[in-house]
């Protein structure tokens, strides 16, 4: 039996260490001020949704199911799924999870949605930016918690992090192409009638954009809420954590009113998000 | 020396790929566009092309496809960077304007009508042709206005709150044709605007064209592969051939004395009967009759000039109608002092501009010459059938003699 040799031991870890130490404390200021952003936008995010009274939220749910979709048996179906969540006695926890949600989506889309943009516009970004990209989805959800946790310590901001981590290259993949399949004589046409760059883009690209950028979204939700339950464990309060808690626990019961919680949560939010993303087409109702 | 030319294109070339300097410089060796691709990957889409508009012309851009006509167009508005050579509009150089200055241009002289349309799917009729003077920064009622008048000079009253894909092709390239013209430009760029819609509908584009530009006057710069187009549209005709123009001149020019033999073949196949027109195949009416004259005149005048039939005008040269040299000696032997009773009214006319075509199928049909009448009715010239197969052959005849001159 020959075991690996020990010269071609490569202690990377310990370098990674030492270079995340230098970085927190070279950067300390500006990760503190960034920790203080998310924190404070998070907690007003939470306050509201917890604030919001239960008949309200389901009602809004219902409403805009029925904004997006047209579609009013689906809609009341969407809102009674809402109750059970309180049935199973998960609603604020539920809140808290769609809190951490929607600040990651939020700042997924901030960051995004620009990133987006400047690869459309320029193919060296787009080269740069597309491995990178590649890079973080192959990479299981796990492993972004690590660095989360080595900048911002256990708690909501980390979670936050991890979690706009994860979520953000769809809307920036969905961002960039759909700006990229705008027809391009319709663009020529812009800049023929003497266009600005920016004009083009708020008036031509972006508006026919929309429905892919509106599917991104819809992804970009989708991944936050799936890695909302994996960041319980570095201290994402909400459903996630009771999964985690009833797993430690071997609460099965526990654990399915949990698990059935979060898929409600995530059928309701995909169902709005895309009928939203389907309503853009125009004129196309009255053509024989 | 200074022009006074709209547009002055002077030894204009583009080529597209990495290293336009390589190709530049074989061109001046004098090689070919495919030796070029073929040793450097790149391509000559225009080499050294110079020509003029003058205000108010309508001058076509004609070639196959791969010819560089879109690409000469593109360069007129800059959506396509000149790689040497000048392009002045009104004397300023558009090549060397910076972006902001470009803008300016394409707002304010530049409009363009594109092949496949190219309107914003997002947008109303209204906005479309509103969006020109919306980058402008018109306020938003003047806007509403103009838009609106424009859509009524192109006939698509009512259609404002509609989406271009409500619209039927024709529909579609009329908002193409009004947000172009919104701006009030000089110039009016269309690329291919008529090739995407049915044969039909094409012509009666085409004649609204010529409509419109009667009552707007733009210069119209229009590319196209169909030659019958650039002959009915064109005030003159530029025709390319792998980036290289090959003739510049009006549609008789084109027709009549082709440049070389590339051109000749392109025009071989064009049907004469639909470009020649009436004033190019009628006698100039030099000997009629007044209603005054009697049979005895008529006759004389006949055998003086050897003509079997005469038409009779009023004293202000209006066509009243047509004696026979039958009916006039009929007349004569039986005495008849005028020529009222003899008088054939029922005689065909015709315009100067009428397409031969039209009168093929009268002329076979009746004995009588057709009569051609200017605006106001009155009598300026006779076609008769031998005329029109003279005129019809004329193109096959003028072959042989410039074969026969070489």
């Amino acid at each position: 039996m020959s075991s690996f040799p020990e010269f071609l031991r490569l202690p990377l870890g310990v370098y990674v260490a030492s270079f995340v130490d230098w970085l927190k404390i070279t950067f300390s200021g500006p990760f503190d001020a960034v920790a203080g952003v998310f924190l404070w936008m998070l907690l007003r995010i939470e306050h509201f949704f917890l604030w919001l009274p239960w008949w309200l939220v389901v009602t809004g749910v219902i409403y805009l199911a029925w904004r997006g979709t047209r579609r009013p048996m689906l809609s009341i179906t969407l809102g009674v799924l809402m109750l059970f969540i309180g049935g199973f006695g998960l609603w604020d926890l539920a809140m808290q999870t769609l809190a951490i949600v929607c600040g990651s989506v939020f700042v997924s889309l901030l960051v995004g949605i620009p990133l987006g943009i400047l690869m459309a516009w320029n193919s060296t970004v787009e080269s740069l930016v597309r491995p990178v990209l590649d890079a973080m989805q192959t990479m299981p959800s796990f492993v972004y918690l690590v660095p989360a946790m080595m900048f911002f310590g256990l708690g909501k901001v980390p979670a936050l992090f991890a979690t706009t981590i994860y979520a953000v290259p769809p809307i920036i993949r969905l961002t960039n192409l759909g700006l990229r399949q705008v027809p391009a004589d319709v663009v020529e046409a812009g800049r023929a009638f003497g266009s600005t760059r920016l004009q083009i883009l708020f008036k031509i690209q972006m508006p026919l954009a929309t429905p892919t950028i509106m599917a991104g979204v819809n992804q970009t939700t989708m991944m936050a809420l799936a890695m909302v339950v994996i960041a319980s464990m570095i201290g994402a309060r909400g459903v996630g954590e009771e999964v985690l808690i009833a797993l430690g626990r071997l609460n099965v019961g526990q654990a399915f009113e949990a698990g059935v919680s979060i898929v409600i949560l995530a059928i309701v939010l995909d169902r709005i998000l895309q009928g939203f993303g389907k309503q853009r087409e125009f004129g196309h109702r009255f053509m024989s | 020396m200074l022009t006074a030319a709209k547009v002055a294109v002077n030894n204009l070339t583009k080529v597209f790929g990495d290293h336009p300097a390589k190709a530049l410089k074989m061109m001046k060796q004098g090689c070919s566009k495919k030796d070029i691709f073929e040793k450097t990957g790149q391509n000559v889409a225009v080499a050294n092309v110079s020509f003029e508009i003058d205000t108010g012309e309508v001058f076509m851009i004609m070639g196959l496809s791969g010819s560089g006509k879109s690409t000469i167009l593109r360069c007129l508005n800059r959506l396509v960077t000149p790689t040497s050579g000048s392009i002045t509009i009104d004397g300023e150089d558009i090549t060397a304007l910076d972006e902001t200055m470009l803008r300016q241009v394409r707002r304010k002289k530049l409009g363009m009508v594109f092949q496949q349309f190219a309107l914003f799917p997002h947008r109303t009729v209204l906005d479309n042709v509103a969006y020109g003077l919306e980058v402008q920064g018109v306020p938003k009622q003047e806007r509403v206005q103009r838009a609106t008048a424009m859509l009524g000079l192109v006939g698509l009253e009512g259609w404002e709150g509609c989406y271009p894909a409500q619209l039927s092709g024709g529909m579609q390239q009329r908002v193409g044709i009004a947000r172009a013209l919104v701006c009030e430009p000089d110039i009016l760029l269309m690329d291919e605007a008529f090739s995407g819609l049915d044969p039909l509908i094409r012509r009666e584009m085409q004649n609204e064209l010529l409509a419109l530009q009667d009552r707007v006057s733009k210069t119209l710069v229009f590319v196209t592969h169909d030659l019958d187009e650039a002959l009915k549209l064109g005030d003159r005709i530029a025709i390319l051939k792998d980036g290289v123009l090959q003739q510049v001149g009006t549609p008789e020019e084109i027709l009549m004395k082709p440049a070389n033999e590339y051109v000749d073949s392109f025009v071989q196949d064009v049907d004469m009967s639909k470009v020649l027109t009436v004033e190019g195949v009628m006698k100039r009416a030099q000997v009629v009759l007044s209603q005054k004259d009697g049979p005895h005149v008529a006759l004389h005048l006949m055998r003086e000039n050897g003509l079997s039939s005469l038409f009779v005008v009023d004293k202000k040269r209006k066509l009243s109608g047509l004696v026979t040299a039958d009916a006039a000696f009929a007349a004569a032997e039986r005495g008849y002092e005028t020529l009222e009773g003899i008088l054939v009214r029922d005689i065909h006319t015709a315009r100067l501009d009428t397409p031969i075509a039209e009168l093929i199928q009268v002329l076979a049909d009746t004995k009588f010459p057709v009569a051609v009448t200017n605006g106001d009715g009155r009598l300026v010239g006779v076609v008769v059938k031998g005329a029109v197969l003279a005129g019809l052959a004329r193109k096959g005849r003028k072959q042989n003699n410039t074969f026969a001159d070489r």
